[in-house]
């Protein structure tokens, strides 16, 4: 770590840098309020599924926030980043009005700034650990705003870099899954040479940014664009193919794949096993998610249906349940409400999609967990049971666990219920692989370092490596092991001298 | 630097990889069609008892068919649909020639095929098209196989030589006495099971066809397997729109299944929530 703050302290030191940081008095710097992001008014937002709810900064706006940063000496906010971003650099990129190579600063660490920039859970990352909100109780710097503002004007200015690749060293090597992880492996990997094929299951690439997340939140668009760019340097893609199904490991080596990077994420919908869950009316939030993003049941002119609801329950806290709720009123249901067993408080989800949750007339049924699903006449659900909960201790997570109180039973009318509890890891890859170590969770075991499984040649990396976990820490994971690979693949077959 | 190399590696990927493209189509019955579709990796990997799932169309849906045969030669596979949807309607309107939009596979746990001894085979109405590859394996793996076809009438019956072929014996019932004998696909399994030992039966069919063989096999004790046609979205586990009830458990059919144990199957759950999208359906259909 000391040979990355040498660097961060070297790039301090740059004369621009000094020169800007002794232009504003601190003062100053400290008395700007932190920018509010536009957002479409919720009575607008709700009408559309594809309406993205935040329209990012301006660029006086995204300068002043800039300035907000002091460029600190110890700048404690890259501790806070999965991918330690060097995060003073590229907010004084943009004070500086250097747009573009805050891009390029960001690229240098993220594979994904526009994505990250929108879905990272900042407030637990580095804005949490900003100088502003660890020693002045004041907001932090918006660096997520700031993160998403400097990737979507180097893309909406049309000067995309497409970043330079090595020539073609003849090694063939695969990605499973189109997921943030296997993109940013695919990236690195074909920078350094080798030829590079994705392969995904589903007819559309981009795993959960596709499926998951709605468009109201991270824009199709957005996403089209980084897999544009992976095209153009030279990634193929593989859509409608299951590894391990539509062919096997040996038969991808047959056809001179040397080395496989998985990160087939954790696709496997979790639910509770109580009565009624298996009604009509209940569903995985992948599969209420899916329906509606991926398969756009929504629209008229789509094949595909998906069950409407007037009063939609979604069990669970995470930005899934989230996503899935706001989904819902979207398509028009009157009540709409979160059922979680702890507090407001124990979210896992984003502050920001709670927030604009409860603007949009979500309500919130915390402390409470259903015990059972009722059926009307036609077999549909129309009730949920729920135990009412208190927090007791804190558990494992350091979060209080959730007890029931004893007797205190609640019903409520639902005729849609969408479970969001969280996902397993795919079996799909282990169970076609014979030899690969794997947790008692189903996750795939690797070096933590090397992303490398107990098959030398296979990497893993994401929400199969980590169970459900984010974005940003899958894309670090592929880096990692786009790295690694690199390494194992250079020593294995080094070229003889001569030809 | 994307010379040759890269048209090659290309050429080399199209080739191996599912096209996609019908190269024959014919008409079974009135609302059944078959498909012999260029898939050469997923006619390669294919097992019996595994299915694809197809999209037609930018906005079609994803929706699961069995693989009825393949030829690893030829590279191709052969599916049959029954026209009941709008989607299966939009893909018995492709002729041949024309491409399937989306196609992925092999998926589902393949068939337990093994030496049983006698197989009585089981199939109802379109349910006779997944049930052929199975038929096919058993009788290459040296079982005696007694086939019963069942429909609502003669024009109805598919696939009749096909079995007879790989069968030691066909009988045919059809619910007007059209064709072969008139009755039911239980009264023609209950006569067999009454006259000979049955080592296994495999029965697929209509969810509430199904639901009687299980019954009637339970009562006399032989073991069952059947394959289920439950709403599908990804058909990778994701989702859980496949979910049944096996032994008491939630099983996911695509990819703990599509085959279970008949004896352990909530029929009544299946049957509730293969009527879901019922609403949806009709509306779609009136859509179009
Ligand atoms: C609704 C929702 C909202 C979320 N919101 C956020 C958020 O706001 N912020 C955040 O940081 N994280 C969020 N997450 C989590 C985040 O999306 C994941 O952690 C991340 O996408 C994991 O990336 P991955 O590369 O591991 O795999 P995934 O994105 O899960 O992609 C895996 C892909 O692999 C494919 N696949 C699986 N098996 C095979 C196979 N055998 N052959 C070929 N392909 C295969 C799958 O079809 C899938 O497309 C959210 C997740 C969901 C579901
Ligand atoms: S900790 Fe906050 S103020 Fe300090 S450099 Fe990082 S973003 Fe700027
Ligand atoms: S079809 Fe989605 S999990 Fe089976």
């Amino acid at each position: 770590m000391t040979e990355y703050t040498e660097m961060l302290n070297r790039e301090r030191n740059a004369e621009w840098r000094v020169a800007l940081r002794n232009s504003v008095p601190n003062k100053e710097r400290i008395a700007i309020e932190r920018v509010k992001m536009t957002e479409v008014e919720p009575h607008e937002r709700i009408k559309s599924q594809t309406c993205e709810v935040n329209r990012g900064l301006k660029a006086e706006q995204a300068q002043r926030e800039a300035s907000r940063c002091m460029d600190c000496v110890t700048p404690t906010c890259v501790e806070g980043c999965p991918v330690s971003i060097n995060i003073p650099k590229f907010v004084k990129q943009i004070e500086a009005g250097k747009f573009l190579d805050a891009a390029v600063t960001l690229k240098e660490f993220s594979a994904l700034p526009a994505v990250c920039g929108r879905v990272c859970p900042q407030e637990k990352q580095c804005e949490l650990k900003c100088f502003y909100q660890q020693k002045m109780q004041k907001e932090p710097v918006a660096i997520g705003y700031l993160e998403r503002f400097a990737a979507d004007y180097e893309r909406l200015s049309g000067k995309i870099q497409i970043p330079k690749v090595e020539a073609r060293n003849g090694i063939k090597v695969a990605a499973i899954g189109s997921g943030p992880s296997s993109l940013s492996f695919a990236g690195d990997m074909i920078k350094f040479g080798y030829e590079v094929t994705v392969f995904e299951a589903l007819h559309e690439i981009g795993g959960v940014l596709k499926y998951g997340i709605p468009e109201f939140r991270l824009p199709n668009s957005v996403v089209d664009v980084e897999l544009e760019n992976l095209k153009e340097m030279g990634v193929t893609f593989e859509k409608n193919f299951v590894v391990g199904r539509t062919a096997s490991f040996d038969d991808l080596k047959e056809l001179g794949y040397k080395a496989f990077f998985v990160g087939s994420g954790a696709g496997l919908p979790n639910f509770m096993n109580i009565p009624g869950e298996n009604l009509n009316g209940v569903m995985s939030s992948n599969e209420y998610l899916t329906r509606v993003n991926l398969m756009y049941a929504n629209q008229s002119d789509s094949d595909t249906p998906v069950m409407l609801g007037k009063r939609v329950a979604v069990i669970g806290g995470g930005n899934t349940a989230m996503d899935a709720v706001r989904t819902s009123k979207r398509l028009g249901a009157e009540r709409s409400i979160i059922i979680y067993r702890r507090s407001l408080e124990e979210m896992p989800a984003r502050l920001e999609e709670i927030k604009h949750a409860q603007e949009e007339g979500i309500e919130f049924m915390n402390l409470a967990n259903p015990v059972e699903y009722l059926a009307d006449a036609g077999g549909r659900v129309a009730k949920v049971r729920l135990q009412r909960m208190k927090l007791g201790e804190p558990d494992a997570s350091g979060r209080r666990r959730p007890v029931a109180i004893e007797g205190d039973i609640v019903e409520i009318e639902v005729d849609l219920v969408i479970v969001a509890i969280g996902v397993s890891p795919n079996p799909l890859i282990p169970a076609s692989l014979a030899g690969l170590k794997m947790s008692r969770y189903g996750t795939i075991e690797v070096n933590e370092e090397t992303m490398q499984s107990s098959i030398p040649e296979i990497f893993a990396g994401g929400d199969i490596v980590r169970g459900g976990a984010t974005v940003i820490l899958a894309m670090g994971d592929g880096r990692r092991a786009a790295a690694s690979m690199h390494r194992y693949l250079q020593e294995k077959y080094k070229k003889p001298t001569g030809k | 630097m994307r010379s040759g190399f890269f048209v090659r590696k290309i050429k080399l990927i199209q080739r191996l990889i599912c096209m996609n493209k019908i190269v024959e189509k014919y008409k079974l019955s009135e609302n059944v069609c078959k498909f012999i579709v260029e898939a050469p990796m997923i006619a390669k990997s294919r097992k019996p008892g595994n299915f694809v799932i197809l999209r037609v169309g930018d906005k079609g849906e994803r929706i699961p068919l069995t693989i009825v045969d393949s030829d690893i030669e030829k590279g191709t596979i052969t599916l049959i649909v029954q026209n009941v949807g709008a989607s299966s309607r939009k893909l018995c309107q492709l002729g041949a020639g024309e491409f399937i939009t989306d196609m992925v596979g092999p998926l589902g746990k393949a068939t337990h095929i093994y030496k049983a001894g006698t197989i009585l085979a089981l199939g109802g109405g379109v349910g006779v098209a997944p049930l052929f590859p199975i038929v096919k394996a058993f009788k290459e793996a040296g079982n005696r196989v007694i086939t019963i076809l069942a429909a609502r009438n003669k024009d109805l019956v598919i696939l009749e030589n096909e079995m007879r072929q790989w069968s030691d014996e066909v009988i045919v019932m059809t619910d007007d006495g059209s064709s072969g004998r008139k009755g039911l696909v239980t009264e023609g399994a209950e006569e067999v099971i009454k006259r000979e030992k049955v080592d296994e039966c495999v029965a697929i069919g209509p969810a509430i066809m199904m639901k009687f063989c299980a019954l009637l096999t339970k009562k006399y004790d032989v073991p069952t397997q059947v394959s289920l046609n439950t709403i599908m979205v990804d058909g990778t586990g994701m989702c859980g729109a496949c979910r049944v009830t096996v032994n008491g458990e939630t099983k996911f059919t695509c990819i703990d299944g599509p085959e279970f144990n008949a004896h352990q199957i909530d029929f009544d759950e299946l049957l509730q929530r293969m009527r879901a999208y019922k609403n949806e359906e009709d509306q779609a259909r009136n859509k179009k």
